[in-house]
């Protein structure tokens, strides 16, 4: 049995199959409406993330599928103390997949060993979001037309933002890649980023702290938030939150073309007057979510040869 | 050759670098069995200047080999029967270890559900990194 726990359990070739899929969705929903007609899938989320929970569940549901399950621990058996596994042995009986979300890393893995159904990582903690990173990619492949030779500038928290390690791994595989990596010094990427994958891999990237000189190079500028429980101190956080704050006058440096990606949801690092520039791409990223879990369903329940 | 000294039944870990024995003494839990053990410390060598020798009197399959692969696999372990050498064990680093390092990542799974197997996997043998079956996190080498 297949799961989806880190976004390198897709091969490259792997995933251009599974991106293929999810455009084949957005361009033929019709054909995908009941094809997972009488299937389950359990939403098992320990920490609240209505978002990516309802995205699972849009995207059962547009299957023709329905979906069952819990939104935060304190109403699971896990207040309890029941355990990862006891939990997943459980639900296996009762639906056909599940999408966990967990704040300890490593609870889906946990799930995976002892699952007999296929195990969706919805975000375990600080390690991995798959679905978050695969959204990341089908979108730059939609507006880009490629995930090859592209300069991509990621900005803000570079530090504890997951979806921008998971989304670096990922993208090192594809030829012709450099990144930009633009954030205080605090928040610089973890040195594994920097050594393991970046520089084990040649990759052509360069450090900055300054949004505004590196504007004009980027075919993608992927935003973050600088979230408040990584810092101990509120001064601090207030300091370093406002630094990165993408405007109309810093659009007006970038390409004509450019992809505004941000994972959502923003605090204030993107300005709303940002929201009707045509280079926004992040709500677009919301709907691009739910094709890619389409996908994503359909392939763990080896279902996307049914339809042609 | 080697002196096997009192072992009748057991095995003698030689080749250990200097300095090193009582490492693998805690980390054998040779403390926690009841079986005869020397420690020889500082042993004149050929090959190595010193070493250190460890002699238990013990079933092979007490140790868990393994946990000696990762801890450093030019160790020589000489199976002894009847009082004489019968057999030498060649080590290796161990693709997995179960229950012998500890994630000490406090986000990690294991922290909270303790019930949990330690599993740790190589990913990079030539650096010998080992990571944690469940939250990915490095073990920093002893
Ligand atoms: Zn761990």
């Amino acid at each position: 049995m297949r799961h989806l726990l880190n976004p390198l359990d897709f091969s490259v070739e792997e995933t251009a199959r599974l991106l293929d899929l999810a455009t084949d969705i957005e361009r033929n929903r019709d054909k995908y409406k009941d094809i997972c007609k009488g299937k389950k899938i359990a939403t098992l989320f320990y920490e609240p993330s209505t978002r990516t929970r309802l995205s699972f569940e849009a995207a059962m549901i547009n299957l023709g599928g329905s979906a069952l399950g819990f939104s935060s621990a304190s109403s699971s058996s896990a207040s309890k103390g029941e355990s990862v596994s006891d939990t997943i042995r459980m639900v296996s009986c009762y639906a056909d997949i599940c999408a966990m979300r967990h704040p300890k890393e490593g609870a889906p893995t946990v799930a995976s060993l002892k699952s007999r159904i296929p195990v969706v990582n919805a975000g375990d903690g600080g390690h991995q979001h798959p679905t978050q990173t695969l959204t990341d990619m089908m979108t730059i492949r939609s507006l880009k037309g490629r995930l090859d030779n592209l300069t991509i500038g990621f900005c803000g928290d570079l530090k504890f933002g997951r979806t921008v390690h998971s989304l670096i791994e990922s993208l090192v595989r594809y030829p012709n890649v450099k990144f930009i990596l633009i954030s205080p010094p605090e928040l610089r990427v973890p040195s594994y980023i920097r050594e393991d994958v970046l520089e084990a891999n040649n990759i052509p990237y360069k450090e900055v702290t300054s949004m505004e000189e590196s504007l004009p190079e980027l075919d993608i500028l992927y935003m973050t938030r600088v979230q408040q429980e990584r810092f101990f101190n509120e001064a601090e956080y207030l300091r370093l939150r406002d630094t990165y704050i993408l405007d109309k006058a810093k659009m007006a440096l970038a390409n004509k073309d450019m992809l505004v990606l941000h994972p959502l949801p923003r605090v204030n690092e993107i300005s709303v007057e940002v929201d009707d520039d045509p280079r926004a791409a992040y709500f677009k990223q919301v709907q691009y979510g739910v094709y890619v879990r389409m996908a994503i369903i359909l392939t763990l329940l080896g279902l996307d040869k049914e339809v042609q | 050759m080697l002196n096997v000294g009192s072992i009748k039944e057991g095995f003698v870990l030689d080749h250990i670098k200097a300095g090193k024995s009582m490492e693998i003494y805690h980390y054998l839990g040779l403390d926690k069995l009841d079986c005869q053990v020397a420690i020889i410390k500082n042993a004149k060598s050929n090959k190595m200047g010193h070493k250190d020798i460890i002699k238990i009197e013990c079933p092979i399959d007490v140790i868990n080999l393994d946990v000696l692969g990762y801890i450093d696999h030019n160790i020589t372990v000489n199976i002894i029967h009847d009082s004489a050498i019968v057999d030498k064990q060649k080590l290796t680093l161990p693709k997995s270890m179960k229950n012998v390092l500890k994630c000490v990542n406090p986000r990690c799974i294991t922290s909270i559900e303790q019930e949990l197997d330690q599993i740790f996997i190589l990913t990079d043998e030539k650096k010998k990194v080992y990571r944690c079956r469940y939250c990915e996190e490095k073990y920093n080498k002893l």
